[in-house]
């Protein structure tokens, strides 16, 4: 598995996601600058992290969206590619439009960091296959701007497509407001493109892999991403 | 002497520049001429007391700064320990007061933004951040803003930056109700062979202005800092400067490509007083000259005057010396990371301060003199009158003890501050072993097993009642706090916060306290490394509470063998290591329950503080204790519900010692003590161990269940405690209590 992970400027979890990375599959992730024009080549995960690309100022990702090389992560995913959006990466998608929706300032206004728990919804994609439907599990956010919205069609295509992957809900797997930390619509905490290879998602598996530190549920998101690509 | 001189200098002038009378005489006979209006803001820039440390560096060089592991003391940018295989930790606290008083969010961001460069100017890659915060009564009107603004701006900062912010400690007294404490700490790690000084060495050299360009904001900050608020402190907004993080991220990475790439000969940060103090530091620490010609520093407004771009606090700005040679592949690194990078000026061989402007000389001032040659004073004070020991009987019980509890667990001061830190990413980097809420943070260090311990501490009433043992007091609560998770303490930080010095009390409490934190790191062996000194933290004649913080820095060799303070398991016994003799004293009961602060505060038995830290510290190591807490605010009862609620286990507690009333016993605030849970088995061994160590050793009852029982008492549901130690700070701030 050959993963890149890009580096914008204002990136600062790239080097959460790419030990994560190592940790898991054993093989270090390639770091490509922003303003380079091609991705390594033989790469089959593209990650953009978390962090404040440009600051977020202007809005959230808007800026990032539009760097050389994500004309390369497009190509990337039009070809099927992995590509995993991470909380600030998760932004960019959104402004690059290779996902619907946007994602707006938490319901409640300030930046949250704590645990929360994730419903998987589904088990058959390249991001979870590891994991089992219906499977809770305990992920970090830390993020201003994760409240996910879309118009209520998108919304519903999402939903009728099976591509919300993710949600917030209590520690029994509950969709509950009370567990919504950040007020997204439905609850949505990570959507797929209608293709499935590209994932937006606002909290950071890769903050929980190392039992030394804490919990491991975040494992499962990469073990899933090195057994489709090994297999491929 | 051709210096451009078109504005008299007049008395007011020179009182709007901070300067006294006599300061302004020193000024004439040391340049033997009137100075032009920019040499003026320079020596005002230069000469305050935020930069100068005035009216503190005669009690400050009294210290302990050495010791074994000390690689830099006071006198950089930050202090420098070493932690062993090669590495070091930089680390500093700086205060952020009077700007986060005018506007909360951005005074706050830019006292984090200054640390963080003051530690990864030296080389360091920042792995951590804390704070102290001092708020006013929660009942002034203006609580609820300040809180607000200054949190989200520590959160705003550091999670853009990208450093998880592990720890800190937040309080309330209206003592700050107009003055505010924002004080902020930052912590490094780089290789010990790879530390960068501020020190410049060689002639000719290119001095190279790196970072944000230099616009119109935080002109006279430093001199604001400086003096007391009136009235209408808010029309100092403008001195306030904005802080963007995103400069700053891009800053760090772009300087530490610089370092490694063998660039730097000498790098010193802009922060207060900007262009100025950093030029005049470097030259006067390398015993060289700096000729600056400003039409090259790279300016975001038009028509800027020198006066403005030498005393500018535009932030994000740093400025270094170059190794001969260096310069296209240093502007390379700058250029790729969308920085400003202009050479500015040399280093010479005169020890002359030379400003140009466009060809023309805007100042022309001794280097050396501008630094050492600022006002010395040894201002005169008053000790501060020993209080009366309260003699517990003296104070009430309360109806009951559960009920005083209740109130102490949901109190300002006592109550959960997840509110706060949930707002700070504390978990990026993904070494945060021990989060905030704990005694101290416990922070890996790159792969581990090592790490650092972090803590911040004060007891500010306790200094206002007895500044002495007050020091004493916050020099070993850190200590403690490191000792109880089980790391060694190596070193502090502090940052003394203080009313005006130029009256007697305030200098006495000011004096007593540094007398009590000397006496404490000698006798821990805990000295300190870097500080900052904040003075003059007074509106309308009103000062603070004195607030001496300390961060304390502590290694642990391996993490997995650190201690948390929830309780394991049930069944476990619950004992207090040190003597427990009920002073209640400045105690949180008393303020909290009766509304009173009297009597003298807990006396310090710094003897007594290394032998229980000692031993805790030896228990922890061979794992024959599964929970430990420092006891502190709210005495042994306190520090058991804290565990307690940590845990979700309950207690069954036993009935207290006959000789002591029930209060004092449960709520008193004994230093020197840790409550520890162990099992019954483990017990005579630990009880062996402290009798060796000259430590008591009691025990205070057994965990288990889901509510904390007191003899003869209603049980407290741990949930019910919980919930009101969690939701103090959220409904205050949702305007709700």
């Amino acid at each position: 598995m050959n993963a890149a992970v890009v580096l914008f400027p204002g990136s600062n979890r790239e080097g959460d996601v790419a030990s994560a990375i190592k940790r898991i599959t054993g093989k270090a992730a390639k770091i490509v600058w922003h303003a380079d024009e091609d991705l390594p080549s033989g790469t089959d995960l593209v990650v953009l992290p978390g962090g404040f690309s440009y600051g977020d100022y202007l809005r959230c990702g808007a800026i990032a969206a539009r760097a050389p090389i994500m004309t390369a992560v497009r190509e990337h995913a039009d070809r099927g590619g992995l590509v995993l959006g991470i909380c600030n990466g998760f932004q960019i998608l959104c402004e690059a439009q290779l996902l619907p929706g946007v994602l707006q300032r938490n319901a409640q206004l300030r930046f949250m960091c704590k645990e929360v728990y994730l419903r998987v919804e589904r088990s058959d994609t390249p991001y979870t296959r590891r994991y089992n439907a219906g499977d809770v599990l305990k992920i970090p956010v830390a993020h201003g701007e994760g409240n996910y919205t879309a118009d209520e069609e998108t919304i519903k295509r999402l939903e009728g497509d099976g591509r919300v992957l993710f949600r917030y809900v209590s520690p029994e797997g509950k969709t509950d407001p009370k567990w919504n930390h950040n007020g997204s619509t439905n609850a949505i905490a990570g959507v797929l493109s209608d293709k499935r290879n590209v994932l937006g998602l606002m909290p950071h598996p890769e903050n929980h892999v190392d039992p030394l530190i804490g919990p491991t549920d975040g494992r499962g998101l990469f073990e899933s991403i090195k057994t489709v690509l090994e297999a491929a | 002497m051709n210096i451009s001189n078109t504005v008299k200098i007049t008395p007011e002038l020179v009182a709007e520049h901070g300067l006294k009378p006599d300061e302004y005489e020193r000024i004439l006979k040391l340049i033997g001429r009137e100075p032009s209006i920019t040499e003026l803001g320079i020596f005002s820039a230069m000469w305050n007391e935020h930069c100068s440390y005035k009216s503190s560096k005669v009690h400050l060089k009294t210290l302990p700064v050495t010791g074994k592991i000390v690689i830099q003391g006071p006198g950089e940018n930050a202090g420098v320990i070493d932690i062993g295989d090669g590495q070091a930790c930089i680390f500093k606290m700086e205060s952020h007061n009077h700007p986060s008083y005018i506007e909360p969010y951005q005074g706050a961001t830019t006292g984090v933004g200054g640390i963080l460069r003051d530690v990864f100017t030296m080389g360091a890659r920042p792995i951590a951040c804390l704070n102290a915060l001092r708020f006013g009564s929660p009942d002034h009107p203006k609580t609820r803003h300040l809180v607000s603004g200054v949190v989200a701006g520590i959160g705003g900062y550091g999670n853009s930056f990208g450093v998880p912010t592990v720890g800190g400690a937040v309080g309330f007294h209206s003592r700050y109700d107009g003055n505010i404490l924002v004080n902020a700490m930052a912590v490094g790690i780089a290789d010990t062979d790879k530390i960068f000084y501020a020190k410049a060495t060689g002639v000719g050299l290119p001095v190279v202005y790196l970072g944000s360009k230099t616009g119109r904001d935080g002109i006279h900050g430093a001199t604001m800092a400086s003096a007391e608020f009136g009235e209408g402190a808010e029309e100092k907004r403008p001195t306030v400067q904005v802080g963007d993080p995103f400069a700053e991220k891009l800053l760090l990475e772009a300087c530490l490509e610089i370092m490694a790439k063998g660039c730097v000969v000498a790098i010193q940060d802009m922060g207060a007083a900007g262009l100025t103090c950093s030029a005049v530091e470097m030259g006067a620490k390398g015993d060289l000259g700096i000729t600056l010609d400003l039409e090259k520093v790279p300016v975001r407004e038009e028509a800027m005057t020198a006066y403005e771009m030498m005393l500018s606090e535009s932030q994000e700005r740093m400025l270094m010396v170059l190794k001969p040679g260096k310069e296209a592949e240093a502007e390379s690194i700058f250029k790729k990371w969308g920085l400003d990078f202009a050479i500015v000026g040399h280093t010479t061989d005169t020890l002359r301060f030379l400003i140009r402007h466009n060809g023309e000389e805007m100042a022309d001032l001794p280097i050396k003199e501008l630094g050492d040659q600022a006002p010395e004073y040894n201002r005169p004070f008053t000790e501060t009158p020993k209080l009366p020991v309260l003699d517990a009987s003296n104070v009430p019980a309360p109806k009951s003890l559960g009920e005083a509890l209740e109130k102490l667990v949901a109190s300002p001061d006592l109550c959960s501050k997840r509110w706060v830190w949930e707002q700070y990413d504390h978990l990026i980097l993904n070494n945060t072993v021990q989060r905030p809420g704990g005694d101290a943070a416990v922070v890996r260090v790159h792969d581990g097993p090592k790490a650092l311990a972090l803590s911040t501490d004060v007891t500010p009433r306790y200094c206002e009642a007895d500044p002495f043992e007050g020091g004493k007091q916050a020099v070993a609560e850190c200590w403690r706090n490191l000792t109880a998770v089980g790391a060694t303490p190596l070193a502090i930080t502090d940052n003394l916060n203080f009313g005006n010095p130029e009256k007697p009390d305030i200098m006495g409490q000011f004096v007593g306290c540094i007398r009590g934190i000397k006496e404490a790191c000698l006798a821990l062996n805990f000295p300190v490394v870097s500080g900052n000194v904040s003075l003059y933290n007074e509106t309308q004649g009103r000062g603070i509470l004195p607030t001496p913080t300390i961060g304390g820095v502590g290694l642990l060799k391996d993490f997995q063998n650190s201690a948390t303070l929830a309780f394991k398991s049930s069944g476990e016994a619950i004992v207090v290591l040190g003597d427990t003799r009920g002073w209640l004293g400045q105690s949180a009961y008393l303020a909290t329950i009766f509304g009173r602060e009297e009597g003298a505060p807990p006396p310090v038995d710094l003897a007594a503080e290394k032998r229980s830290g000692d031993l805790v510290r030896d228990l922890i190591a061979k794992g024959r204790v599964t929970a430990v807490h420092d006891c502190s605010d709210g005495g042994l009862l306190v520090a058991i519900a804290e565990m307690a609620m940590a845990s979700g286990i309950g207690a069954t507690l036993e009935l207290s010692p006959g000789g002591i009333p029930p209060h004092a016993f449960w709520f008193g605030e004994d230093q020197a003590r840790y409550v520890i849970t162990a099992p019954a088995l483990a017990l005579p061994e630990i009880e062996a161990a402290a009798r060796a160590a000259g430590v008591s050793a009691m025990r205070l009852g057994l965990t288990g269940g889901e509510q904390l029982i007191l003899p003869g008492e209603r049980p407290i549901s741990m949930a019910e405690l919980k919930k009101r130690h969690e939701s103090w700070l959220p409904d205050y701030m949702a305007a709700k209590n």
